[in-house]
């Protein structure tokens, strides 16, 4: 159990130690660099070379990228190209705001997530489960950016209950944060119970047609208590899994969502940094959201294996 | 399982299977639904150019934002174009550079989880190491910058589309090539002395296509959804070609007036995605897959 936990860090350690270098080689091997971005058409001569030196681009690439790697687990992300200030500025309040949103969406989504799934399951194929399907696959199929247009126009602009756009500065408190950002935290909400409502309704039925539940209803034991002690417990178990990689999944989502409501988080940070090709903050944009994927991910297979006695023995006797 | 013998198989041509799963596919209402969006937006993708009322790029200053009437059905957008003819245009280029991505997603994640779970051991860990990093790279992050550095031309949106999509499929390939590995025709394919090549094209792709083929129905039209958000985000498709994404985008700032601009297009990309994703539910039903369980990778 402790090896099992110590390979798995491990594991998620090598696989962060993998996306930094495919981020710097894929940074290196493209076309321009930043010195060529920067400069522009000035890119040529002693000030391309000044630049170079000033960037400290003039060395090796593997070097670089060793003293590079060795700040960023140190914490310091270098100098942002277009603001010239540190990245570590520009990213504190940005995780901060995304934070919030993302926090807000799961503290809503997974409750409603867990009730419409179990629904679903136990109605199975009767109107409450057909309703709710079918919304539940509307609500993941349509892309991010048409269901937030979606919610501005008829809930911002027709009837005119919530500003429709988020105008705050980044470095907005959140208690003055919070008001602005209920249809954000609608729209990415949305999408992600209907995920885990899917997910969530299949896990309940496989339970549903196993052998014990079957022998439970045999035994007599009434319905709502085979449920909660039978079917849920077992039921929700391989759930989480499946929901930590529904909410690493929209760290992609919550960039466009961002941009749709004009929400200052990472997700704007990084269309911002990619238009003004600031590789530096794209480099630590890419770590830091790598990171939250594994860390998520990580989490959750923790999460399982603690609460799940046979996976332990299972890895144990390998 | 299956009790028929592998020749009674071979005798149905293709072309007989495939009209079988259709068959299949469309006896459910919801395939049905699923076939009949996605074969529309085919027929129209391949019929529009020559059914358009007007020319898709004609800017007229003096049409601007008119609301629909029988002369513009869906009214004109902010430049004076046409938003019917705009909006049975706008799935051209996301259809052909998805299908095309999707098929070079099927074909590289296919071989090489196919490889992986054959052979296992040393190579089979390291790359699905180096795959699992490229997973947890958000994908529109990895996107956004190879076109951002490379240009949005179709010749760089396909392979790159394909390469990011095509990572997920090297995991089920590889699964549903560890399942089939240790069954016995396998082994007996191995015992009467068969190349790997032979093992691989005669046993282990007929007994994994199905699981890659239905994957890969599911990556187009998260692919689609993709490559829609990058127009959206204005790093796909450059601005005179209708595209439905861009003309979101674009008629998202006036939408509080004309409204008409933003609806045509969004109901043209959802249907297709709703369409494309039914389908890809009942290709999965018709072959007895169950991906329900699956999270999206």
């Amino acid at each position: 159990m402790f090896f099992l936990i110590i390979k798995r860090i491990l594991l998620g350690l090598i696989t962060l130690i993998i996306v930094s270098l495919i981020t710097f080689v894929g940074t290196e091997v493209l076309p321009g660099d930043a010195c060529t971005t920067y400069l522009e058409r000035e890119a040529y001569g002693a000030a391309l070379e000044a630049c170079y030196k000033r960037l400290g681009l003039d060395i090796p690439a593997h070097e670089r990228y060793l003293s590079w790697a060795f700040s960023v687990i140190q914490g310091d992300f270098g100098y942002s190209l277009s603001g010239q200030m540190p990245i570590n500025e520009v990213l504190g309040p940005r995780v901060k705001n995304s934070m919030v949103l993302a926090s807000a969406a799961i503290i809503i989504g997974i409750p409603i997530a867990l009730i419409l799934g179990i629904i679903t399951a136990l109605w199975r194929d009767k109107l409450p489960d057909i309703t709710i399907s079918t919304v539940t696959i509307f609500a993941m199929t349509i892309p991010e950016f048409i269901s937030a247009t979606l919610l501005i126009l008829i809930v911002a602009i027709w009837l005119e209950w919530l500003p429709g756009i988020v105008i705050v500065p980044t470095d907005v408190t959140i208690t003055e944060l919070l008001p602005n950002i209920i249809l954000p935290v609608i729209a990415i909400a949305m999408i992600m119970t209907a995920h885990m409502a899917r997910m969530v309704r299949s896990s309940v039925i496989q339970v549903m047609a196993s052998d014990y539940v079957q022998m439970a209803i045999l035994k007599g034991v009434p319905y709502w208590k085979m449920v909660f002690k039978h079917v849920l417990p077992n039921a929700l178990l391989p759930a989480i899994n499946v929901v930590a990689l529904t909410i690493a999944w929209l760290l992609g989502g919550v960039v466009v969502t961002e941009v749709v409501f004009n929400y200052p988080g990472l997700g704007r940070l990084v269309i911002e940094s990619i238009s003004n090709r600031d590789l530096p903050t794209v480099q630590a944009l890419a770590i830091i959201l790598a990171s939250i994927y594994v860390s998520i991910n990580l989490i959750a297979d923790l999460l399982t294996l603690m609460l799940n006695p046979r996976l332990k023995t299972l890895q144990i006797r390998k | 399982m299956e009790t028929k013998k592998s020749s009674e198989f071979k005798k149905k041509s293709i072309f007989y299977k495939i009209s079988e799963v259709l068959v299949t596919m469309a006896s459910k209402p919801s395939g049905f639904i699923g076939l009949s969006i996605l074969f529309f937006h085919i027929l129209l993708a391949f019929s529009s150019p020559y059914l358009a009322p007007y020319d898709f790029k004609a800017i007229d200053p003096s049409l601007m934002l008119q609301a629909p009437s029988s002369e513009y059905w869906f009214g004109t957008d902010s430049l004076g174009r046409d938003v019917f003819t705009r909006t049975i245009m706008g799935g051209r280029t996301a259809l052909t550079i998805t299908f095309f991505g999707s098929l070079i997603a099927l074909l590289w994640g296919g071989l090489l989880g196919i490889f992986c779970g054959l052979v296992g051991g040393k190579v089979d860990d390291v790359v699905m190491r180096i795959v699992d990093a490229f997973l947890s790279i958000p994908w529109i992050l990895a996107m956004l910058l190879i076109v951002s550095l490379l240009g949005t031309s179709t010749e760089v949106l396909i392979p790159a589309l394909g390469f990011f999509y095509g990572k997920g499929i090297v995991r089920v390939a590889r699964a549903a090539t560890h399942d089939v590995i240790a069954k016995d025709f396998i082994v007996s394919a191995r015992a009467r002395g068969h190349s790997n090549l032979s093992i691989i094209w005669n046993e282990i792709i007929p007994n994994v296509r199905d699981a890659i083929l239905v994957e890969g129905a599911m990556r187009w039209s998260w692919m689609l959804l993709g490559f829609s958000s990058l127009s959206f985000l204005g790093f796909g498709v450059s601005p005179p070609t209708p595209d439905w994404g861009l003309m979101i985008s674009n008629a998202r700032g006036l939408m509080s007036f004309a409204y008409w601009a933003v609806i045509a297009p969004i109901v043209g990309l959802s249907s297709l995605i709703i369409g494309i994703n039914l389908t890809a539910d009942a290709f999965a039903k018709a072959l007895g897959i169950d991906r329900s369980t699956k999270a999206p990778v």
